[in-house]
């Protein structure tokens, strides 16, 4: 009996830490090659440590502006989208987390199955809006069309949140004579912080992965962001043989740490927020 | 008696009054998003439809001409998309049922309790949240037929292989290398979901079950399996979609290999590289529909389960 719990036990102490290198080793491949000299990069058989570990990969990436230039656009692209999915979701929320009224599930309904459309369905209409808006290689292009899947998530979340908080606060706050604007800024904005966090995070990360629209309809090398910017490596550097791997790698982990970052501290909320979806479905 | 009805008729008369103004107040609060979204979903939604419908070209002279179902008699007989179409749904259907073993598999280990379970939780993150199109470089590198992680490893640690593979290269392995990038990617995603169904499941279920005698098999298909049902279905839907419009790990792995090519870069190819806007909005139409097939299916089979 002993030694069968001692088993069950290490097998399950093999699984967790099978899973936990399988999560991690990929991310984890590309920290050790980033760090590697172009000699032990390419050299068989493969070493698995840097020996003469160096940041010269990091040095150029950093001395890359078509890069540094990537990274930017992508920050202002992610948070702009963000900050206006935010703004408008809170606004929609508020309606329809706290109002009863003829046409609301019809709006729950549109917007959740926009949740569900492809991206690649509206391309060929939103390349001719952008075209005829004169946005085209232009940033607000993607501002504007990624609130097409931050929008519905960040309305469905906050809605959420809002329909949570008790109808005597709400009572309270028309005896004391607020306006409906006062109630939804003074009163139900900051209840929902914790969702606002949590949807933000939500948007900012969805926004910095995207690559078919910035791919679509962004032209020129100064408006690429950094999804793009990746693919375009072995273009724009020094030798034209060989797939510069030791500067992707650096550009990868210098582009993918943040993110990471942020799914770690905030682990519990985006967790939250992901599953946020099926517990109601 | 009457002073009565015409009180209630007045209060009734006030309370209707208060509805309208509370609904012109929350048509208001929404009208912001309403607009966004009739401007860059429902508008693009209908435009595209009709699109299909026409010859259009970006920086085309001529004006567009309605075309009616041509386009769409061409898609029957365009090899390349047959291809994509084909490439896509056999892609689907792998990654989807991979995700869901693997991922029910993860959330049923990390449903016990045990010392780190939050740090693990927290690695699950990790591939979630690198852009897809750098991890499918970081994999394209572990790929790589000379100086790949995975190639020194087959090859000269563990000898099961007697010469290197251009995983990404060699017609046998490419759609097995991208259906790892995808699994890697998004089974912690179902893992969750399946997590946060379980955590529901009543642990008093269980005990009941082990009162009476069951063994841990007939309680995970007695009771796990039906209580996770919910949240299966909705990875399955979440899923299935997201492998439908696969884009990103194609496009970054195979570019325009025509061998390689799913609905959606097959879509962005006649769209961005052709500019034929007319034939590309016919192809993403019909992955539109692509998608709708596949939910009509999965509702008919949940319904007639539930009956």
């Amino acid at each position: 009996m002993k030694v069968r719990g001692v088993a069950r036990r290490a097998a399950f102490g093999m699984a967790v830490v099978l899973l936990v290198v399988y999560l991690v080793f990929p991310f984890g491949w590309a920290l050790v090659s980033s760090f590697k000299t172009n000699a032990e990069l390419f050299s068989t058989p493969t070493r698995f440590w840097p020996e003469h570990p160096t940041l010269e990969h990091y040095r150029q990436v950093l001395a890359n502006d078509d890069f540094l230039r990537a990274a930017l656009n992508s920050v202002l692209v992610a948070s702009s989208v963000t900050l206006v999915s935010l703004a408008i979701g809170a606004l929609a929320a508020f309606a329809l987390g706290r109002y009863r009224f003829r046409g609301r599930s019809i709006v729950l309904y549109v917007i959740l199955s926009m949740t569900l459309f492809p991206q690649i369905a509206v391309l060929g209409a939103l390349f001719q809006l952008v075209n005829a808006l004169g946005l085209y290689n232009r940033l607000p292009a993607l501002t504007l069309t990624y609130l097409v899947f931050t929008l519905p998530f960040t309305i469905w979340v906050l809605t959420g949140f809002l329909e949570a908080v008790p109808v005597e606060i709400e009572e309270a706050a028309y005896m004391d004579g607020a306006s409906p604007l006062q109630l939804f800024a003074k009163i139900m904005l900051p209840l929902a912080a914790p969702g606002m966090v949590t949807t933000g995070l939500l948007s900012f990360i969805a926004a910095w992965n995207e690559l078919l629209f910035a791919l679509s309809f962004m032209q020129t090398p100064d408006k690429r962001t950094v999804t793009h910017a990746i693919l375009s490596f072995s273009a724009t550097t020094s030798s034209a043989f060989e797939v510069p791997w030791g500067q992707m790698m650096a550009a990868s982990v210098l582009v993918t740490t943040p993110l990471v970052l942020l799914a770690l501290v905030f682990q519990r909320r985006i967790i939250a927020g992901l599953t946020a979806g099926a517990v109601k479905g | 008696m009457s002073t009565t009805t015409g009180e209630a008729e007045k209060q009734a008369e006030v309370a209707g009054i208060r509805a309208k103004r509370r609904a012109r107040v929350a048509w208001a609060f929404l009208t912001p998003a309403l607009i966004v979204t009739a401007f860059v979903a429902l508008y693009p939604l209908c435009d595209t439809l009709y699109l299909s419908l026409t010859n259009t070209r970006l920086g085309s002279e001529e004006p567009a001409r309605f075309v009616g179902l041509s386009n769409y008699v061409e898609l029957a007989h365009d090899g390349f998309f047959l291809d994509a179409l084909l490439l896509t749904v056999f892609f689907a259907v792998i990654t989807v049922v991979l995700e869901l073993a693997l991922g029910l598999g993860i959330a049923l280990l990390l449903d016990a309790r045990f010392k780190g379970r939050s740090a693990v939780r927290a690695a699950m993150l990790v591939p979630w949240a690198i852009p897809t199109a750098v991890s499918t470089q970081m994999w394209k590198w572990m790929y790589n037929d000379v100086y790949g992680v995975f190639n020194d490893v087959l090859v000269n640690r563990l000898g099961l292989l007697s010469e290197p593979i251009a995983f990404t290269a060699d017609p046998r392995t490419s759609l097995p290398a991208a259906v790892l990038v995808d699994v890697w990617k998004t089974t912690p995603f179902v893992a969750l979901l399946l997590l946060a169904g379980l955590q529901l499941i009543p642990r008093e279920l269980y005990e009941a079950a082990r009162v009476d005698g069951a063994t841990r098999l007939q309680a995970f298909t007695r009771i796990t399996l039906p209580l996770l049902r919910p949240a299966l279905l909705v990875a399955l839907v979440f899923r299935t979609l997201d492998a439908l419009r696969v884009f990103d790990v194609f496009y970054v792995m195979f570019g325009s290999r025509p061998d390689m090519q799913t609905l959606a870069t097959y879509a962005h190819e006649i769209l961005v590289s052709i500019s034929d806007v007319g034939y590309g909005s016919a192809v993403s139409t019909a992955i539109f529909l692509v998608i709708a097939v596949f939910i009509m299916i999965y509702v008919a089979l949940f319904q007639r389960r539930e009956t």
